[in-house]
């Protein structure tokens, strides 16, 4: 009789024993589903402001405990709140040691004074910047994210950011105020 | 006859109709400058096809949708509603809630007023409803209720089965009357719009034109130029009525789902004034260039309808009417569901209905905080929870809004007329639901922006492999093999350079 449950036991346990090592293997999850989690959260401007060389090493480093979430300048206080709210932490303002908070603007190069030196292309993280040697460059507005990248590494300051202008399209329904 | 049944929830404000519903509709004065936005519709702009200096005629299209074909895409195209001369092609302010500016064509008018040449299509029964509808899509129509959808595309039946037909002269919001007016004078050429549509719809098995029962003259014109052949309803004052999945629930006890169209069910709702706007397009060849707008309010001498011409400055009409002292707001559309205006420069657009300029006779009420008293809940037509909604809204938790169906709330201003603290709940909602939309947009910005950047560092990674394996290579290379190479190097640098020359 013993011997039978013993038996049968041993049995199930070796049978969802071997499923479940199936399982591990079949399911396997590639990568590290929080780090996607986070990089899906973070604007993806891969401005590197954080100190990290874009969004995805910004969130692996989070996942691992070396970065705060407020680190984050172009996401600001509401990306470090949904961050806080994923991974079960105290939301807190934005470090200002990486930067304030604020709306996002647009790179132009000044025509009149572009070099062509290339250098701006080749910090470009999204290739929003044309141009070839000696040919003067240009921003191509909508792809650009406003990192901020390119401006330092103009030779001849003729990069600036703006303002982006607000269309009757772009315009958003204000929070109400008190009366 | 159908008995209508009411649907769940609605109010009944004061109606103020019967400041401006007396008269007869008055021509608008032609004044001295048009000025018309690009977008005056929903959906995508226009692009002139006019240039300044350009002499205009009444009717021309100034500017068309993109490719000049606008039968697929939700765009239509903008006339000129006066004879004269374009004079600036520039952003001006329109009527928007932003008070900004947008692009407009501004035309200096000849005082002649004269028309380009007409065609209508007088024997459409003949022709095939593909030939009528690109015509309405040609003469700019678009819904007249308000919401300025363009009628073309809701005349599609491509994908659905149209077999009933609403026409809308409920006009539910307040001080609004120029759907009532319109009915009392031309029931004629609504009528005979209605059959314009059911041609062009083809298979329409029911048609119904809704009239609340606060217009029994209105009722009984259309009645009598119906002669029978199209069902005329009387429905109950409760507002919103007008809105068209309440008047879809009280005609036909269909109910309809979340972002679910009328179209899907095989109805189709239009404006008793679009009606009509299609009956002058097709029977007279004229496109839509004036409309008419209500305009009322307390600040008003003479409170009228007037048949305005698209593109008036709204102070030229105010003053047709007589103006008052004291005016302290200009609300485009009714008073639920329309907007403040910052100043009365801009021009009348073909969703602009009504004009409520009204003097401050008493303060604002003050802002409370919400008791949870429900109120809020018992009138909302669709049976969302505004009060939920509100918390979340304050909170900017927008996840829980859009869990709350925020998306389909349709603004009606119900629970912020109830709430006994004036909470302006409808403030709230629109400000959700253009934060949630702002964030999707962005999100699929950050989505586009990710896969570049994935792609660069892909590209700079594979060209750094690339130059690793050409230095690899050319470590095996012997010397003799390798002044060889360098030598073909030069001789191709050099042809390049002599043809680049001689080019």
């Amino acid at each position: 009789m013993m011997i039978a449950t013993v038996g049968m036991l041993g049995g199930l346990a070796l049978l969802f024993g071997l499923l479940l090592g199936y399982a591990t293997v079949r399911f396997k999850v590639e990568g590290d589903p929080v780090v996607e989690q986070i990089d899906a959260i973070l604007p993806q401007q891969q401005c590197g402001k954080c100190g990290y060389p874009g969004c995805r090493a910004y969130a692996k480093a989070i996942v691992k405990g070396e970065a705060d979430i407020n680190q984050c300048v172009p996401g600001g206080s509401l990306d470090i709140l949904t961050l806080a709210n994923l991974l079960d932490r105290t939301p807190k303002s934005l470090d200002i040691k990486y930067g304030v908070e604020g709306l996002q603007k647009l790179a132009v190069i000044d025509e009149s004074t572009c070099i062509g030196c290339l250098w701006c292309i080749q910090v470009c993280p999204v290739d929003a910047i044309l141009g070839a040697p000696k040919q003067m460059h240009t921003v191509i507005a909508q792809e650009c994210m406003g990192c901020e990248r390119c401006i330092a590494h103009c030779p001849v300051n003729s990069l600036s950011m703006i303002s982006i202008p607000l269309t009757a399209d772009t315009w958003k329904w204000p929070y109400p105020v008190l009366p | 006859m159908t008995q209508p049944c009411l649907f769940q929830g609605g109010i009944k404000p004061d109606e103020h109709k019967s400041l401006s519903n007396q008269t007869p509709i008055v021509q608008g004065k032609l004044p001295p400058l048009l000025i018309l936005p690009l977008l005056q519709h929903i959906g995508a702009p226009t692009e002139p096809i006019v240039k300044v200096g350009e002499q205009v005629l009444k009717g021309q299209i100034i500017a068309h949708c993109n490719g000049k074909d606008c039968r697929f895409i939700i765009s239509t195209p903008i006339h000129a509603s006066s004879s004269g001369t374009v004079i600036a092609i520039e952003p001006r302010a329109v009527p928007h809630p932003s008070g900004l500016t947008a692009p407009c064509i501004v035309i200096k008018t000849d005082g002649q007023d004269k028309w380009i040449e007409r065609l209508p299509l007088t024997h459409y029964s003949d022709l095939t409803h593909d030939v009528v509808r690109n015509h309405i899509a040609n003469a700019g129509i678009v819904g007249l209720g308000g919401a300025g959808f363009p009628t073309h595309i809701k005349l599609t039946h491509d994908s659905y089965f149209i077999d009933t037909l609403i026409i809308n002269g409920v006009e539910c919001e307040p001080y609004i009357t120029c759907n009532d007016r319109l009915m009392r004078e031309h029931p004629d050429e609504i009528i005979a719009g209605i059959q314009i549509l059911m041609h062009v719809l083809g298979g329409v098995k029911r048609c119904v034109i809704a009239v609340e029962d606060n217009k029994q003259e209105a009722y009984l014109a259309l009645l009598e130029a119906a002669k029978e052949q199209v069902e005329v309803v009387q429905v109950p004052t409760q507002y919103p009525m007008g809105d068209e999945c309440q008047l879809i629930q009280v005609l036909t006890g269909k109910e309809l789902g979340h972002n679910q169209l009328p179209a899907s069910i095989g109805i189709v709702v239009h404006n008793v004034e679009t009606t009509r706007a299609v009956y002058r397009a097709v029977q007279l060849g004229q496109p839509l260039v004036s409309r008419i707008v209500t305009i009322t309010g307390n600040a008003i001498e003479k409170p009228q309808n007037l048949e305005v011409l698209l593109g008036t400055p709204m102070h030229i009409v105010i003053d047709q009417c007589g103006r008052q002292d004291g005016i302290e707001r200009l609300i485009m559309g009714g008073p639920m569901m329309g907007f403040a205006l910052p100043n009365d420069e801009m021009p009348i657009i073909k969703t602009t209905n009504c004009l409520i300029l009204s003097r401050a006779d008493e303060l604002p009420p003050l802002q409370m905080p919400c008791i949870r008293c429900g109120a809020c809940v018992q009138v909302c037509p669709i049976n969302l929870l505004p009060q939920q909604l509100y918390w979340y809204a304050k909170a900017k938790d927008f996840k829980k809004a859009k869990d709350y169906h925020i998306f389909d709330c349709i603004e009606c201003g119900s629970c912020a007329y109830v709430c006994p603290s004036h909470i302006p709940l409808v403030a709230y909602y629109r400000y959700v639901k253009a934060e949630i939309r702002a964030n999707l947009h962005e999100h699929k910005k950050a989505e586009i922006v990710k896969r570049r950047y994935e792609f660069r560092t892909f590209r700079m990674k594979r060209d750094q492999a690339e130059k690793e394996a050409r230095f690899e290579r050319l470590k095996t290379v012997s010397k003799v093999d390798k002044e060889a190479i360098i030598k073909a190097a030069v001789k191709r640098a050099k042809e390049l350079k002599f043809n680049n020359t001689r080019n």
